[in-house]
This record gives structure tokens, C-alpha cells and sequence, in this order.
């Protein structure tokens, strides 16, 4: 057994309202930069949609994750060793920039500059790639927000495998929902293994996938491979990059950017302790519907003593053990079981969980639209099918979505009888796993869900590995390019050249092509 | 043999070298962060997936080609009953055949990169400077094909040879080796060796990356970094 701790998160997308703030805030703190304006570590996508990238879902298309082969072996998708190396002069499996969006600014200077002209002067869009005004925008970050657009298009979303879904395109039958997205700091990433210089690893004190950016060499074989598509190409520095998982406020005890600013408080941090050693067998399951228990296989109960011994004999350190312990990831994806890994058909093993959403059936359940099953609402009268949530959420599975959402009512009618009738009625939970103790903890985690229960994150022992003396007065965190750890490194050629990046609205060059 | 010979063919092979090698290391380990191959797929696709292909298939095989026709003693030819006539003959036409692949990638890839509004508004100098220089260099190098065919002896591609293997084993008598060779081959000669100047300046450092990248295929799957 070999045991690892990752800071995993926890997304109830039953509360999510599709603000993103997640997305804004994150944009404002990683990636206002050249050549990755384009780029949103974590974005917020309407469903049903095709996504951003466009249909990165169809992986028939994009070829990301992993396959298994004949043999039991798993090989990511878009092919072995050979074939990657292949395809390194020219990738056929990735994303041109336009299935993200062509990024573009405004000409707001002519608002201001415009001469006497009978009607408005107006701020064209201009193209932040040519510095040439646009006649059109045509594909933006969130395109189909809230529904936009025909149904035939956004009917292309891949979670309608095996789904009549010609019913959903009637106004009375829609239904709609939101997926906030950022890298799952899988337990098995294709990234990593698309990787061709190895510039990308995941850190094994807490899990996070990171790219060395000195040592990528830009040959794109993730961007294709990661089949969230959520690495992306900075078209101006020639590196890879991706969401970091704000491993600076993490190492610090901080909850990540989007996190800490989610409104609807959906968000939740905590430590899952894992076997290592069983992540290759769990990811290589044949039937890809068992792969969401295999992955939950892989995780260890962490308030079993013999964990607990065998944990610390690996040095996993005790503030690590007692987060584990009162982890609210670990509660909602092993003991509560409503908390699911994204897409686990890709066999990546994501890190990153979703909690199915349930208000519609709540609202009509509530207005008396639909009949009531006993204490259990039939879930079959939910306005999202649960087929597409399942396609979603495990690999077309049903039962295990069912059961969660049957989980999430219980739990509502259990506390509305406490609070309303003031009677604790254990009758209601019939049907769960859970006992009425679980429940108003899991109320409390999840419907009240206040700062310190949605974020149980120990810091980082870098005074285990690394002297914080020699970091005094040293610069921060760059962008590869500069500022030793402020001891100074022996280096061939003497001290190391910074260079800050600095983000204007448009680069100067392209502004001043763009005044023409 | 006239200073400027003996400067060109004697003394800037060394030159060259060295600032190849030691430019690559100077940004190797100061500017790793610059080191990439630049790719611009993501920005327009057009034609890279054919011409990048026969460009690099081309160059790949330009630059064995080289090493190993220029740099295997003739004695090893010799003693493997490899006739001189034979092998330049072959080289011609092995080189004929990589150099027109090359040709026809990197003139698939120069109008790529110039058509295109996206990618002409991102080429830097030092891209434009490579492509330009690569095509001059291949001009030249298929040119040589011409010459050497009026001439099938072999007795020019020996002197060559013997020109650059006494350039790598720093004998100090290679310039006059070649002192009488066809205007053309001194131009390729330069060209090419010039290459290697701009090498570690320009984007041509991921050459050294792609081959190392073929350590890739004994990687096992996953990395993983402890803490340092």
C-alpha cells in the first residue's frame, strides 16, 4: 500500500447559479495574460451545450483520455508512445483556437477619437490575434449561456448518448443546468502521459498536476490528450498551461481562487487519502460503468486505525490526517455518497466531484406537478433525465445518480419535518443508507455549508523540505523565467535573467496596427 | 589559397561550432523558459500537417544523410567495397529525393506562415530569418547536384569528406582540401555551417528537444514529484 493525500474539491451543482464568479475571479488572478486570453482554467458552461471547447465531450472527435486495450492495458486514445512522437510536427487531434474563441478586445479608443459623424460612433471588436477589426464575433467563452442559441446546435452535447432527445427541444420539456469546469487533478492523468518531455507531474503531497514550464518544449500532445480539454496553449510564450489549483493559497491552507469567491458556496475542499499502488488497476476496469467504484476502491477510509498507522509510518503528516478525517470531499463522496467523479469513462480517475442537481424535482414536487412514491419522489419524473446526468457523471450508470438524488430529498424532508413540524421523523430517511445523526451533518455541510466546513485544507509543511530563511526577500511566484528561490544557485553562466509579464488590454504592437 | 578561404573553411567551422554548442548550453541553462519549438498550429492549421511532415522527414534525413556520408572514413567505404562513383552517385540521388521533400514542406510552410493574417501578425524576425535561411541553404545544397553531375568520379565528394573530417578532428589543414571546389558547394558549405550560428538564437533549438524527446518512448506512463 502506498499512500498519497490529495486536496480534492467537491462542486454541489445543486446550488450553482451560473454567475461565474468562479470564472472571473480565476481569469483576473492567472491568466490575464498575453497569449492566454483566450484560455479559462475554470469556465462555466450551460447544459445542454456543446462546451468550451466546442464538443469537447466527443472524444470520438478530440481523442482525449485513455482506451483500454484488448490486453487489459490502457493507452491514451489519441495512441501509444510511438504514434504521439508521430504526431509531433503537426498534432491532427488539436483544438484550433477558433473551438475555443477567437479572442478580441474592443476599439474603445474610437469612442473618444471619432470625428463629427451623423450616428453614434460604435467600438468594433478587434482581434487580439491580427490587431485587425472584426466584422463578426461569432463563438465567445460562454456562447450558449443560459440556452442561448438553437436547440439543434446544442444538441450535439454528448451526454444525449442514448437519449430521445428530440422531446427536450420543446419549450415545456427543457430543461437546463450549470457545469463549472476546471482541471480534475486526475488520479491517472492523460496529460501527463501525453507528455513527451515530461514537463508535467502531479506533485505527491497534495495531488495538484502541474506543467514545468521551463521544461515544456510545446509539442501539445496534452492539450489533445487531457480530454477536458482544460490544458491550453499560450500561442505567445509557446508553453502549455492549465489551472494550477491555486497551489499557492493551498500550500498556505487557502481555499483556490473560485472556491473562495463561489456565492452559491458549492464549492468544497478537503483531503482524500488514497493507494497508489491501485490506481492502474482501478482506471484499467473493463466494464467503464464500474470504473466510478472502482475509482471510490482507491480511497482510504481515513479513521481506520490501521490507515492511520500504516499513514504515518509514510509519513503523510498528523495535520494532514485529521483534515482527512473531517473532510467534507470525503464525506460526500464515500460516506454520503452524492458526490460523483466527472466523466469516469475517460479513466483518468478525476479528482475533481459533482453533486447532481436536484431543485427541479424539489420545485415540482413542491407545486404538486408530479406524484409522490411513497416518501421517495420518483426520480424518473425529474426535469433533467437521469440518463443525461448519468452520462455525465458515471459513465451512464443510473442507479448510483438515483440513489444520490433520492439521498438529497431525504435529507430535505427529514430537516423540513424537523423545522417546521419540530419532529425528528426517521421514517422519512427509509430507503437511505444514512441515519439522522449523518443527515443533519450532511445538512450542515451542505445546505448551510459554512466557510469552515466547506474547506478543510492543511497547510503545507515546507519547513520539512525547504529552509524559509533563504526565501526572504526573495520576488514571488513568476512565470517561469526568473528569480531563483533567492538562495543563489550556482549557475553555468552566473544569475539567472528575469522577466515579468506584463498584461495590457493589447499587446502594443497589435494596438498601434490596430489604429490604423 | 587565400586568407578569406582558409578563414571561412579553416577557422569559421570552429566558430560556428562553438557558438552552436555553447550557445545552446548558455540558453539551455539560463533560458529554459524560452526553449520550446513554437508551435503556431493552434493559431492556423492550412497546410503544417503536409509540409511540417515532408519538411521534417526531409531534414531529418538531410542531416544523417550529411553526418554520416561526410563523416564515415573512405577507408570504411574502402574496405566495404563501396565504390566512390557509386556513393556519390547515391548520395545524389538520397539527397535529391530528402532535399526535394524538404523543398516542398518548407515552401508549403513559407506560404503558410505569409498568407495567413494570424500568423504573419505573429512571426517574429528570428522565424522568418530560419525558414528564409533553411530554403537558401536547400537551394544551394540541390544545386550541387547539378555540378556533381558532370563529374561522377567521386574525386570531389572524397575531398569534401576529407575536408569535414579534418574540420572535426581539429587537423588544421581542412580548408585546403577544398580550395578548388565548385563555387556552389563553398556556398552551401556556408550557409550551412552559418546555420549552426543561428541555432541556439532562434527557435532551431528544439531540434535538440525533439531528439530528446525519443527518451519519451521507455517513460513509464505517470510522473510523480516528491517534495524537494
Amino acid at each position: 500500500m502506498k499512500i498519497r493525500a490529495q486536496i480534492g474539491m467537491v462542486l454541489n451543482l445543486d446550488k450553482c447559479i451560473g454567475c461565474h464568479t468562479c470564472s472571473v475571479t480565476c481569469k483576473n488572478v492567472w491568466t490575464s495574460r498575453d497569449g492566454v486570453e483566450y484560455a479559462w482554467f475554470n469556465n462555466v458552461e450551460t447544459k445542454p451545450g456543446i462546451g468550451y471547447p466546442k464538443e469537447w465531450e466527443n472524444q470520438e472527435k478530440w481523442q482525449g483520455g485513455w482506451v483500454r486495450k484488448p490486453n487489459g492495458k490502457l493507452e491514451p486514445r489519441q495512441g501509444g508512445r510511438l504514434k504521439i512522437l508521430a504526431n509531433i510536427f503537426a498534432n491532427p487531434n488539436l483544438p484550433s483556437i477558433d473551438e475555443y474563441y477567437e479572442p478580441f478586445t474592443y476599439d474603445y479608443e474610437h469612442l473618444q477619437n471619432a470625428p463629427e459623424m451623423q450616428t453614434p460612433p460604435t467600438a468594433r471588436p478587434v482581434s487580439v490575434l491580427t490587431g485587425k477589426k472584426m466584422d463578426k464575433i461569432e463563438w465567445g467563452p460562454n456562447w450558449e449561456d443560459d440556452l442561448g442559441g438553437e436547440f439543434s446546435k446544442r444538441a450535439k452535447d454528448a451526454l444525449f448518448e442514448g437519449i430521445q432527445k428530440e422531446m427536450y427541444s420543446a419549450f415545456e420539456n427543457t430543461f437546463m443546468m450549470y457545469l463549472p469546469r476546471l482541471c480534475e487533478h486526475c488520479l491517472n492523468p492523460a496529460c501527463v502521459a501525453s507528455c513527451p518531455s515530461g514537463s508535467i507531474y502531479k506533485r505527491e503531497d497534495d495531488g495538484i498536476v502541474l506543467i514545468d514550464q521551463d521544461k515544456c518544449r510545446g509539442w501539445r500532445m496534452c492539450v489533445s490528450g487531457c480530454p477536458y480539454k482544460k490544458i491550453y496553449y499560450n500561442w505567445t510564450t509557446g508553453k502549455a498551461e492549465k489551472c494550477i489549483f491555486c497551489y499557492p493559497r493551498i500550500e498556505a491552507g487557502q481555499p483556490t481562487v473560485c472556491s473562495e469567491t463561489c456565492v452559491g458556496r458549492i464549492r468544497y475542499l478537503g483531503v482524500l487519502l488514497y493507494d497508489a499502488d491501485k490506481i492502474e488497476a482501478a482506471a484499467s476496469v473493463e466494464d467503464p460503468k464500474s470504473l466510478y467504484e472502482a475509482q471510490l476502491g482507491v480511497f482510504l477510509d481515513p479513521n481506520a486505525p490501521e490507515i492511520i498507522a500504516e499513514a504515518r509510518k509514510q509519513g503523510i503528516p498528523e495535520a494532514w490526517l485529521t483534515a482527512a478525517q473531517k473532510s467534507p470531499v470525503y464525506k460526500m463522496a464515500m460516506e454520503w455518497k452524492v458526490a460523483f467523479p466527472l466523466h469516469p469513462e475517460y479513466r483518468t480517475l478525476p479528482m475533481v466531484w459533482y453533486i447532481p442537481p436536484l431543485s427541479p424535482i424539489q420545485s415540482a414536487l413542491e407545486n404538486g406537478l408530479i406524484g409522490e412514491n411513497g416518501i421517495i419522489p420518483d426520480v424518473k419524473d425529474l426535469r433533467i433525465p437521469i440518463k443525461y446526468l448519468a452520462n455525465l457523471l458515471t459513465a451512464g450508470k443510473e442507479e448510483p445518480v438515483v440513489k444520490a438524488l433520492e439521498t438529497m430529498v431525504a435529507m430535505r424532508r427529514y430537516m423540513r419535518s424537523k423545522s417546521v413540524d419540530k419532529v425528528t421523523n426517521p421514517a422519512t430517511l427509509k430507503g437511505t443508507h444514512l441515519s439522522g445523526p449523518q443527515v443533519e451533518e450532511m445538512y450542515q455541510v451542505m445546505a448551510i455549508a459554512n466557510y469552515e466546513d466547506r474547506f478543510v485544507i492543511p497547510s503545507s509543511h515546507k519547513e520539512m523540505v525547504e529552509n524559509t530563511f533563504d526565501d526572504k526577500a526573495s520576488c514571488g511566484f513568476t512565470f517561469g523565467n526568473g528569480c531563483s528561490g533567492g538562495t543563489s544557485e550556482p549557475s553555468l553562466f552566473g544569475k539567472k535573467k528575469a522577466s515579468p509579464i506584463v498584461f495590457h488590454d493589447m499587446r502594443r504592437d497589435r494596438k498601434a496596427n490596430a489604429g490604423e | 589559397m587565400d586568407y578569406l578561404h582558409q578563414f571561412v573553411f579553416g577557422i569559421y567551422p570552429y566558430i560556428a561550432l562553438a557558438i552552436f554548442i555553447l550557445g545552446s548550453l548558455a540558453r539551455f541553462e539560463r533560458e529554459q523558459y524560452s526553449w520550446k519549438s513554437e508551435s503556431s498550429q493552434m493559431l492556423h492549421r492550412g497546410s503544417l500537417r503536409l509540409g511540417n511532415i515532408l519538411f521534417h522527414i526531409g531534414i531529418i534525413g538531410l542531416f544523417f544523410g550529411h553526418a554520416v556520408g561526410l563523416l564515415t572514413p573512405v577507408a570504411v567505404w574502402d574496405a566495404l567495397g563501396v565504390t566512390h562513383s557509386f556513393k556519390q552517385v547515391f548520395a545524389m540521388t538520397a539527397g535529391g529525393i530528402m532535399g526535394t521533400l524538404c523543398l516542398i514542406g518548407v515552401l508549403l510552410l513559407l506560404h503558410r506562415r505569409f498568407s495567413n493574417d494570424r500568423l504573419s501578425a505573429n512571426t517574429t524576425w528570428r522565424d522568418k530569418l530560419v525558414l528564409l535561411w533553411i530554403l537558401a541553404t536547400l537551394l544551394l545544397g540541390l544545386s550541387t547536384i547539378v555540378v556533381s553531375a558532370q563529374h561522377l568520379d567521386g574525386h570531389e565528394m572524397v575531398l569534401l569528406m576529407t575536408w569535414a573530417q579534418h574540420v572535426v578532428t581539429f587537423r588544421g589543414d581542412a580548408a585546403q582540401f577544398i580550395v578548388a571546389a565548385s563555387p556552389v558547394f563553398k556556398a552551401h558549405l556556408f550557409m550551412g555551417m552559418s546555420l549552426f550560428v543561428i541555432f541556439p538564437f532562434t527557435r532551431l533549438v528544439h531540434v535538440w528537444s525533439g531528439f530528446g524527446a525519443v527518451s519519451y518512448l521507455g517513460r513509464s506512463w505517470q510522473l510523480v514529484r516528491p517534495r524537494h
